[in-house]
């Protein structure tokens, strides 16, 4: 919760901030009257929850960045499928170094971001619409470059036999775990990265501007912020931060897979407004989202170790997004 | 002031007061926005075949009056009777259902639905449950057929210009058998004989038997279409009268009143150079305006001097602040030049980097980020330079913002607060502390004591003459006339985008400024171009 309550506008988050922890304080609580037979107080039990929730913390960072400016991102789900297909097809098959498939395949993201940014801030092409064209539009390229086919280690000869290759040294990185095998390496990116968006949103700038925007974007172009500038800079960043959970899915799949990260996307936003932040914009915060994603995160693996059947789970899920906005809701709208 | 004598529409008949009871009658009708009172026991009365005019400076009351009527604020003390009887409508339906039909300034209709399902918006004609469309449309053809008015009913409302709109929130009006139909200034987007057609509909509407609530801040309408004149003034009446024992000179003297308190103490003020120069300056607020909001306007500030822009709604006064603050982008025309250089009119962010800064007339929807806090606000403008290459220092911002302040005598519990917390007057003290904050040369105030409680006021008051003091050039827009009065050193007067009127501070009087201000040129003050 310290995380939360020194966000840029720590004053004003302590009450969403106290509310969010509540709500990971019943979920872990949670786990802990249902621990399966003391499965909950396995190491390998978090370990594993984390590095699930990961990938969807890492989209989650980025729809932060675009939720406080008012808007949404619904393209990150395909732009995760389009740079896993990229980034293996680089990897894999053209056997090309990380140096330079990595910093390929983020500027892939900031493109696709970058672009609806575009159609929002100069064509006024509402979020919503704008990446959904990007979604759409992504998803239809990760199948073109993929010819529709998951690009794994088995790679087509010129005679249509096919070959094995290893598995590339970046993938086992990436999916590799530290400190004795008790921690993802994934789960330390996803750190990385909430750090990284936490320091510019409450020490940078560019964060402060987005608050601005979101919290009234006419007042905020009146006072000389580049509104469309800032605002297509978070479409980028959110899209480079889906090309890392890109990187993630593709290394833990060890495959580019060009159906991957479907409904992705929602998971994000649902972690986004658990967390507190409203999506009208204007107000939240990173430490807002860690906490919605670790409550997301353990509530899957509560109830997965519990054998609670996926539909159950959904529909719970669910029904906690709809307590958790309304416990999130202001006296006044 | 009448020279025709009564026009042919005048309906003096009714005057009396003795004949079949009032439509509409108001009596002590008193309301308060939060502790600002806003009407003062005002009572009004509209008669059977008359158009009633209610006339006021800005914030006189009248929006907040027809509101009442048409049951839009349904807080308030007094009564309200209609034909007698006393009622009190709670909502627009309620009202509607009375007879009353008010046709805002801003257009209650539908854009994407067609005029005929507008005119029926609300009360379709159905059978089982659906709309019969040809029903309607034949309806709809009638009452615009019986008024002689083209308008294809088919056509969705975002297609019509802004007159047939007009015409049709009047037909939606009628179709409801409204009795007593109040329009505020429905003339401001008409051209001449749009409005001819208007009056001609008026008349018709007095013939059978309608009562007409008008609100206008032309003269020359209230001339020709006023039978009488009620007057308020800072939510008080001063008086109602048939509009023949009311000429002009008489209105205007009703409108501003005698008493001027000397509670604005402007110092005389140390001018220095010219600071701000415009010549014939026009601003068009979209591409597709047929006339520019601000047109060939040419004044000029000098350092240390505060120069009042008097107008009324629809003057361009604030267009003329947004435009030279960039916020219409390079939609201006003609030249402006700050301390002898020219002004790039761009985009607000380059306004502020050479040295403008704009108090916008709505703190809440263009002047503050209101989720944000005190600090974030008064940073916000200034952010270039206080994040020196990119990384903001959030204890300077803290220190920053408390200065200001204490400059300001900024009342809040912490500078964390959100804007949204705060009262009015502590909310446009953040919102000059942003500005101030950009060390501007040129200070733009719109409405800058509009909404806050008297002891701000004296804080505003006292800043801008600290201002001056200081050298700093103030362009100032209120619609308070008492307070333009007191604090500008020079006045001019807008009307319709023109000026009309400049006057120094020693020949300006409250009556001469509101006569420009409803579009008399001749007035014998006004000084030439040449002299600017």
């Amino acid at each position: 919760m310290s995380a939360a309550s020194s966000t840029p506008l720590g004053r004003l988050g302590t009450n969403p901030a106290f509310r969010a922890g509540l709500a990971l304080a019943l979920v872990l609580l949670l786990g802990v009257v249902f621990n399966a037979d003391g499965a909950f107080f396995k190491v390998g039990t978090h370990r594993d929850a984390l590095r699930h929730t990961s990938v969807f913390g890492i989209l989650a960072c980025g729809m932060t960045l675009v939720i406080i400016t008012g808007g949404i991102d619904l393209a990150v789900g395909s732009v995760v499928a389009l740079v896993a297909v990229v980034f293996s097809l680089m990897s894999i098959h053209w056997g090309w170094s990380p140096a330079v498939s990595v910093p390929a395949s983020l500027l892939m993201g900031a493109a696709c971001g970058g672009a609806a940014g575009m159609l929002t801030a100069w064509f006024r092409i509402q979020p919503f619409i704008a990446t959904l064209a990007m979604m759409v539009f992504a998803r239809g390229l990760a199948k073109t470059l993929s010819d529709g086919m998951k690009v794994s280690t088995a790679v087509k000869n010129a005679d249509g036999t096919y070959r094995y290759v290893d598995v590339p040294a970046v993938f086992r990185f990436i999916d590799n775990r530290i400190l004795d095998g008790n921690l993802s390496v994934v789960t330390v990116i996803f750190v990385v990265c909430a750090l990284l968006t936490w320091v510019v949103l409450a020490r940078h700038r560019w964060g402060r501007q987005l608050y601005a925007i979101g919290g009234n974007e006419e007042a905020a172009r009146l006072s000389g912020v580049p509104v469309d500038r800032t605002k297509i800079l978070a479409y980028a960043v959110c899209g480079a931060l889906a090309a890392v959970a890109g990187l993630c899915q593709a290394a833990q799949e060890q495959q580019g897979d060009p159906e991957a990260g479907a409904g992705y996307e929602l998971t994000a936003i649902a972690i986004v407004v658990i967390g507190g932040t409203t999506l009208s914009g204007g107000r939240g915060g990173i430490g807002l989202t860690l906490l919605g994603t670790l409550t997301i995160g353990y509530l899957e693996k509560i109830l997965s170790i519990n054998a609670v059947p996926e539909a159950s789970r959904l529909m719970l899920t669910g029904a906690i997004i709809v307590v958790a906005v309304l416990a999130q809701r202001r006296r006044r709208g | 002031m009448n020279p025709e004598g009564s026009p042919s529409l005048t309906g003096p008949e009714g005057l009396e007061g003795t004949c079949p009871p009032p439509l509409v009658r108001m009596i002590g009708i008193s309301k308060r926005f939060g502790p600002v009172p806003v009407l003062r026991s005002v009572d009004v009365e509209v008669r059977r075949g008359e158009v009633l005019i209610l006339a006021g400076e800005n914030g006189a009351g009248k929006s907040t009056l027809i509101k009442i009527l048409g049951g839009v604020h349904t807080e308030y003390e007094g009564d309200l009777e209609v034909a007698g009887r006393r009622v009190r409508p709670r909502s627009p339906l309620e009202a509607n259902a009375l007879g009353i039909a008010v046709i805002y300034q801003e257009l209650s209709l539908v854009p994407s639905l067609s005029v005929a399902d507008n005119i029926f918006l609300g009360r379709p004609l159905t059978r089982r449950g659906f709309v019969r469309d040809g029903e309607q449309r034949r309806e709809a053809e009638r009452w615009f057929r019986q008024l002689g008015i083209p308008i294809p009913v088919t056509a969705p409302v975002d297609t019509l210009s802004i007159a047939q709109q007009q015409l049709t929130e009047i037909v939606k009006a009628l179709s409801r058998e409204a009795q007593v139909i109040v329009m505020d200034e429905p003339t401001s987007a008409l051209n001449a004989p749009e409005v001819d057609r208007l009056f001609g509909l008026i008349a018709e509407l007095k013939g059978r038997g309608c009562g007409i609530v008008y609100i206008t801040h032309k003269m020359e309408e209230i001339e020709r279409i006023g039978d009488r004149i009620t007057v308020l003034r800072d939510g008080e009446r001063v008086g109602t009268a048939a509009a023949a024992e009311l000429p002009p000179a008489r209105l205007i003297e009703w409108m501003v009143g005698r008493q001027m308190d000397a509670q604005f103490p402007r110092h005389t003020p140390q001018m220095g150079e010219e600071r701000l120069r415009l010549e014939s300056f026009s601003v068009r607020e979209s591409p597709s305006d047929p006339q520019p909001a601000v047109d060939g306007v040419s004044l000029s500030v000098r350092a240390g001097e505060i120069v009042g822009v008097g107008g009324l709604q629809g003057s361009g006064a604030s267009q003329l602040f947004l435009g030279l603050f960039g916020a219409y982008g390079r939609r201006v025309g003609g030249k402006a030049w700050l301390d002898g250089r020219p002004l790039e009119v761009v985009s607000p962010r380059a306004a502020i980097r050479q040295g403008v800064a704009l108090l916008t007339s709505d703190r809440k929807a263009t002047g503050l980020v209101l989720p944000l806090s005190i600090t974030a606000n008064a940073t916000l403008a200034d952010l270039p330079r206080l994040s020196p290459g990119g990384w903001r220092r959030p204890a300077r911002e803290v220190a920053v913002a408390e200065a200001l302040g204490r400059r300001l005598s900024l009342r809040a519990a912490s500078l964390g607060l959100e804007v949204n917390a705060l009262s009015g007057g502590n909310q446009q003290k953040v919102a000059l502390a942003k500005w101030l904050q950009t060390e501007p040369r040129l200070l733009l105030l719109d409405e800058p004591t509009r909404g806050i409680d008297v002891g701000a006021k004296r804080d505003v008051y006292a800043l801008m003459n600290a201002l001056t003091a200081q050298g700093l050039a103030i362009l100032l827009i209120t619609s308070e006339l008492p307070e333009l009065l007191a604090l500008s050193d020079r006045i001019v007067v807008l009307h319709r985008g023109r000026v009309t009127a400049r006057m120094d501070r020693g020949a300006a009087t409250p009556e001469k400024v509101l006569a420009a201000a409803m579009g008399a040129t001749a007035e014998p003050t006004v000084v030439s171009q040449e002299t600017l």
